[in-house]
């Protein structure tokens, strides 16, 4: 009896000391992690995108789920989905600095990662290619990089004039383009005004077929036989859900039209299509060179 | 009780049954234990201390785990078993009053009413043009979604009265064409959305506890203790409600002022929860049959005990929730669902084994 008791009182004694041990720690540790180095925690594609492109894919500590490029940003803790965020989870990684685009949240996780004293910065998403300039302009600032910035925007732009030069030289019409957001054969959104995808294609010279909503919106068959289109752009993912391009032309309606007829489908990879990252005039390239080979292409 | 043969000296089960409040008290105890342990924060012994160690007068007085502990994890937790509390609470109060063990807060249109709203905010108000401050969106969809709650509760008490006179079945079949009318615009509002808008509903439906904070706590206690004062005198009138409606209206029971109260207290009580959480279902359903599965129908045990059985499931749900996918979070309602409904399935099984349900 005694023997247990003397036991149990020593485990006693350690576990107090370990506690305080443990208790006097902790805030050393945090204030340590600071001094020492960045840990930055980004949430949207886009901007992870960014960070490594100005070199300081080392800097980050966590990433959301829409981050998936480049290969090493998905090896890095994934804090869940940009809008269903939790704030200790996110807590846990010991951020410096928390970026996230306007879509992250939801507000009550915002407010909290605020209110424990972590920066966090709040971009704006537009789709534009000045929208993306001023985003990499504002992260070389938050993370240190003004040069790096300064130097990828340069590089940027000669890209992006690269690549809307052969747009430009274009005399002829662009093709009507319908852009088609699917994950089963069964349900299809088609993309209407203001969507990124009618961004990309404008900027590509061609048009969006869809001009008679905004958003995202379930295709009815009559509408897609009535708009027309000369071409289907879809994600990689959804082309790949749908069954290929042999399923993409069981789409209904799509046969009665030119798109269909001459099998002019596209696909791209979604985060490179419509991510508005750095690879933006990359995407601008492959789309407007993928748009003209197809519409090349007699049936 | 209507165990056919008695067992002949009581075991440790029977003796349990005799005291269902002390060992619902101890399972929540020790869940709140559990819970207080779990996340992705380490907290260390010091932290518990760390706000009585502040000297007045500091800009920011925690920080590191101690902030997380008693800002984030306290209030959580609290919330969870106030919301859970709330939730098991009004589900006894709803089957009462339908005299029905399949009736559950979303019949009145609490939920259906605040889903609505809240639908309706996020596409009109976030599209209307004028980005709302941040500091209004935080207040705006809790809001949005407490007075669509309240509201449609009104309506459907107004509307069911002059349709269908007092009658409790009226009640529930306007409740049913309320919750169609509801979910018709809440479909309306998901075909007009943007899809950022729809994911952001899609994840309001979800539900979450993420939106804790102390003035939110103190709230929602202040209504839970106001609503159990009122609670306490309806339930003799639920229990003779048992009987019917003609039988409990021969005995003295105003069935319209029972009605009544019992309308205002599901819209208060669920409506809150709904507000802050979204949508967090199946708690209110199952916390009063697995209290009558093991003491029975009597409404004056079934209420208050259903409290701690809604804020047991509860805070398990969330403390899964926020530590099985550590640093993401996985909502709520998934897990309520996902884990509830098989255990609920077992613990039928079981009460009708021993031949109480």
């Amino acid at each position: 009896m005694r023997k247990l008791n003397h036991v149990g009182l020593h485990r006693r004694a350690c576990l107090r000391a370990a506690a305080a041990l443990a208790a006097s720690c902790t805030p050393l540790a945090w204030g340590a992690d600071k001094a020492a180095k960045r840990r930055i925690v980004s949430i949207g594609g886009a901007l992870t995108e960014i960070a490594y492109a100005l070199g300081a894919g080392s800097e980050l500590a966590g990433v959301d789920s829409t981050s998936l490029y480049p290969a090493a940003a998905t090896r890095l803790p994934g804090v869940g989905y940009a809008r269903a965020l939790s704030s200790e989870g996110i807590l846990a990684l010991a951020p410096t600095l928390v970026v996230a685009t306007e879509e992250a949240g939801p507000p009550s996780v915002i407010r909290q990662i605020q209110a424990a004293g972590v920066p966090i910065e709040v971009l704006a998403a537009h789709h534009r290619f000045e929208g993306m300039l001023s985003r990499v302009t504002r992260m070389g600032e938050l993370l240190g990089r003004r040069l790096d910035a300064q130097q990828l925007t340069q590089r940027l732009q000669a890209d992006w004039q690269a690549a809307r030069q052969p747009v430009l030289a274009r005399k002829e019409e662009g093709p009507q383009v319908l852009f088609v957001l699917s994950h089963s054969p069964n349900q299809v959104m088609v993309g209407g005004k203001g969507t990124a995808a009618e961004a990309m294609l404008v900027q590509a010279g061609a048009r969006n077929a869809v001009q008679a909503f905004s958003g995202f919106k379930p295709l009815t068959p009559e509408a897609v036989v009535a708009v027309q289109p000369d071409a289907v752009l879809f994600t990689q993912q959804g082309l790949e859900a749908i069954g290929g391009i042999e399923g993409a032309l069981k789409l209904p309606g799509l046969l009665q039209t030119p798109a269909g007829q001459k099998r002019r489908i596209v696909a791209h990879e979604a985060l490179f299509l419509l991510g508005f990252g750095p690879r933006m005039p990359q995407a601008l390239a492959a789309l407007d060179a993928s748009l003209q080979q197809v519409m090349r292409t007699k049936a | 009780m209507t165990s056919a043969v008695l067992p002949s000296r009581p075991n440790l089960w029977t003796r349990l049954q005799a005291r269902p409040a002390w060992v619902l008290a101890a399972v929540l105890l020790a869940c709140v234990w559990l819970a207080l342990g779990a996340g992705a924060v380490q907290v260390a012994a010091g932290d518990w201390l760390a706000p009585f160690a502040v000297r007045h007068g500091d800009e920011s007085p925690l920080s590191g785990s101690a902030w997380v502990l008693w800002h984030l994890r306290l209030p959580r937790i609290g919330l969870a078993v106030l919301v859970g509390a709330a939730l098991g609470l009004s589900g006894a109060l709803t089957q009462g009053l339908f005299r029905n063990p399949l009736a559950d807060p979303g019949l009145l249109g609490v939920t259906s009413g605040a889903a609505c709203a809240a639908a309706l905010t996020i596409v009109f108000l976030a599209a209307a043009g004028s980005p709302v401050p941040m500091a209004w969106r935080y207040w705006l969809l809790p809001t949005a979604a407490f007075v669509g709650a309240i509201g449609v509760c009104f309506v459907l008490d107004r509307v069911a009265r002059w349709l269908t006179a007092d009658s409790i079945a009226g009640l529930l079949l306007t409740g049913i064409a309320l919750n169609a009318l509801a979910a018709a615009i809440i479909g309306l509002c998901t075909y007009l959305a943007t899809d950022e808008q729809l994911r952001s509903l899609s994840f309001w439906t979800l539900g979450s506890l993420a939106g804790a904070s102390w003035p939110v706590l103190g709230a929602l206690l202040a209504l839970v203790l106001a609503a159990l004062w009122q609670v306490r005198r309806l339930l003799r009138a639920m229990n003779a409600l048992a009987l019917g409606e003609a039988a409990a209206a021969h005995i003295g029971v105003d069935v319209r002022h029972l009605r009544g109260w019992v309308i205002v207290l599901v819209a208060l009580l669920c409506g809150f929860a709904v507000a802050w959480c979204g949508m967090i279902g199946f708690i209110g359903l199952v916390a009063p049959h697995i209290v009558r599965s093991f003491i029975g129908p009597d409404q004056r045990l079934v209420a208050p005990l259903s409290m701690a059985v809604g804020a047991i499931l509860l805070l398990v749900a969330d403390t899964l929730a926020r530590s099985v996918a550590i640093p993401a979070e996985i909502p709520v309602g998934i897990f309520t669902a996902l884990f509830g409904a098989p255990f609920f399935l077992a613990l039928l099984m079981g009460a009708r084994k021993r031949g109480l349900a």
